[in-house]
């Protein structure tokens, strides 16, 4: 088995209204709920958007916390999935039911090494 | 006997190790291993009664060896893949790994250059050097491109498998826009590519031998591939409705014919055979004065309700200029969106002149002189430039 993040790829701004976003929601879950029953789920979760996140890097000898993300972009990392599956293929077709349920690109990404 | 047996027999025997092994490049150097030893042995101990077995057989030793010493070298990382090595290697999945192999060089998740590379290298043996040359790219960029394919096969877990049922025709049409666009590398000059392109769309046929758009490819090559003999001429190209039909291949006209009537049995159309039968129309002509061109303009009707590209729009615009007439012809050809495209201003340029309208006809042929490069075509289009009074 090998191990695949997907990456759900999010533009920059407000989230869609409730309305929308309920049903996707319902909707990724019950793929999450597929993939538990099949033994495949590992991980998964929407990330805080950038503007929450905090940078720590070296300067000098010293370690230091910056505000902001690492490179400003369009677009986002807004939610990470891990999977558990045979083969590329397996992933993409996981990666399509993302897709579908939310509109947005997703970056399907293998970990290094087996599991 | 080598050069063929390697021509022939490569990507069947990398397909066999690649399942043995489930490693790409583990198997493309056994195989490559396993032909330099057929040339330092074959011509001394004899041509083996089965050299396709034999290269199989040997390159399957070579990568048990060669894997054997990085395992004494590196620690214990081999010893799985040594114990898949140990597997009969000749059976009768022999066929099915040709397909696998097929459909994993031309995985959608791979750049488009990058499944063509892969796909001449591994299943046409051609070398990096030759595919570099064909694509016009350094060696090294070609070498590097191959590598990171190779990488990505092996870390992403891209499966050597034929795909499933509900997947397979668009897969399929992935591998058989990679055979195309080779094979159209080749009729864009680069001659031994149109010729490699015919083997893989004759290994596909031989491998999926009910696949209509399998037949319809192999046909629509074939029945091209028939008239190259008559294309060119003192350097020059030809058309179609100028070209000496003598000179056209009847045996490949013969076997694109037969598989197009294969198809209209199937009864299944779909983009290649649409052209491949559009292309049987042309050959069924005894000069290009008895072209039917009302049976070719129904075929593009066709392929615009199955596949409506630019392209095939401005194919069509032609067929609409030989019944309608010029005027019809070019009123198609203005509303589309291909000003990058050589054909496009020639088709334009062509219809132009046939109207009369000389000075527009000149700027039309400038422009498409402008956008190609292949020598025959320019100097085709050079002297009919040269005809217009202006």
């Amino acid at each position: 088995m090998k191990l695949y993040a997907l990456n759900m790829i999010q533009p920059v701004g407000d989230p869609p209204p409730p309305e929308v976003l309920d049903k996707v929601m319902a909707e990724i879950g019950e793929i999450r709920r597929d993939l538990e029953l099949e033994e495949s789920w590992v991980f998964g979760r929407g990330l805080h958007g950038p503007e929450a996140s905090t940078v720590v890097r070296l300067r000098g000898d010293e370690c230091v916390a910056t505000d902001g993300p690492w490179t400003e972009g369009k677009e986002h990392i807004g939610g990470i999935t891990i999977i558990q599956v045979e083969d590329l293929d397996a992933a993409l077709k996981v990666a399509a039911r993302f897709t579908k349920a939310t509109g947005l690109p997703i970056e399907v990404r293998p970990f290094v090494g087996e599991v | 006997m080598i050069e063929r047996v390697f021509r022939e027999e490569h990507g069947r025997a990398v397909a066999v190790l690649v399942r043995v092994f489930g490693d790409v490049d583990v198997a493309e150097e056994a195989v490559q291993d396993a032909f330099v030893e057929a040339v330092r042995r074959w011509p001394s101990d004899g041509t083996p009664p089965s050299p396709a077995g034999w290269i199989i057989t040997t390159a399957r030793n070579k990568a048990i060896d060669r894997l054997r010493r990085e395992a004494l070298r590196d620690g214990k990382q081999a010893e799985a893949v040594l114990i898949g090595g140990g597997e009969p290697v000749v059976d009768g999945g022999v066929e099915d790994d040709r397909l696998r192999l097929m459909f994993t060089c031309c995985h959608p998740a791979l750049g488009l250059q990058a499944r063509v590379a892969l796909t001449l290298r591994l299943l046409g043996g051609l070398s990096t050097v030759e595919i570099a040359r064909a694509f016009l790219v350094p060696e090294k960029t070609m070498a590097q491109r191959l590598v990171r394919a190779k990488a990505k096969i092996r870390d992403a877990r891209i499966p050597y498998r034929v795909p499933e049922k509900a997947e397979l025709p668009e897969r399929l049409s992935g591998v058989l826009a990679v055979i195309y666009l080779v094979f159209n590398e080749g009729y864009a000059g680069r001659e031994e590519l149109g010729g490699e392109a015919i083997r893989l769309g004759r290994v596909l046929r031989e491998l999926m031998p009910d696949e209509p758009e399998v037949l319809g490819l192999l046909a629509l090559m074939l029945l091209v591939e028939s008239r190259k003999a008559a294309r060119i001429k003192g350097g020059e190209l030809v058309l179609l409705s100028q070209q000496d039909r003598g000179l056209w291949d009847r045996g490949l006209v013969e076997e694109g014919q037969a598989l197009v009537r294969r198809c209209l049995a199937i009864d299944r159309p779909g983009p290649y055979q649409i052209q491949a039968a559009i292309n049987a129309v042309h050959s069924d002509a005894a000069t290009a004065e008895d072209t039917r061109w009302d049976q070719i303009l129904e075929l593009y009707d066709q392929l615009m309700a199955v596949a409506p590209t630019p392209v095939a729009a401005l194919n069509r615009a032609v067929a609409v200029a030989e019944v309608e007439g010029p005027e019809a012809g070019l009123a198609l050809v203005d509303g589309l969106d291909l000003g990058r495209y050589y054909l496009f201003h020639a088709i334009r340029a062509d219809l132009l002149r046939r109207l009369g309208r000389d000075a527009e006809a000149a700027g039309a042929y400038a422009e498409a002189i402008e956008l190609t490069e292949n020598p025959a075509e320019l100097a085709f289009l050079k002297r009919r430039r040269r005809g217009l009074r202006v």
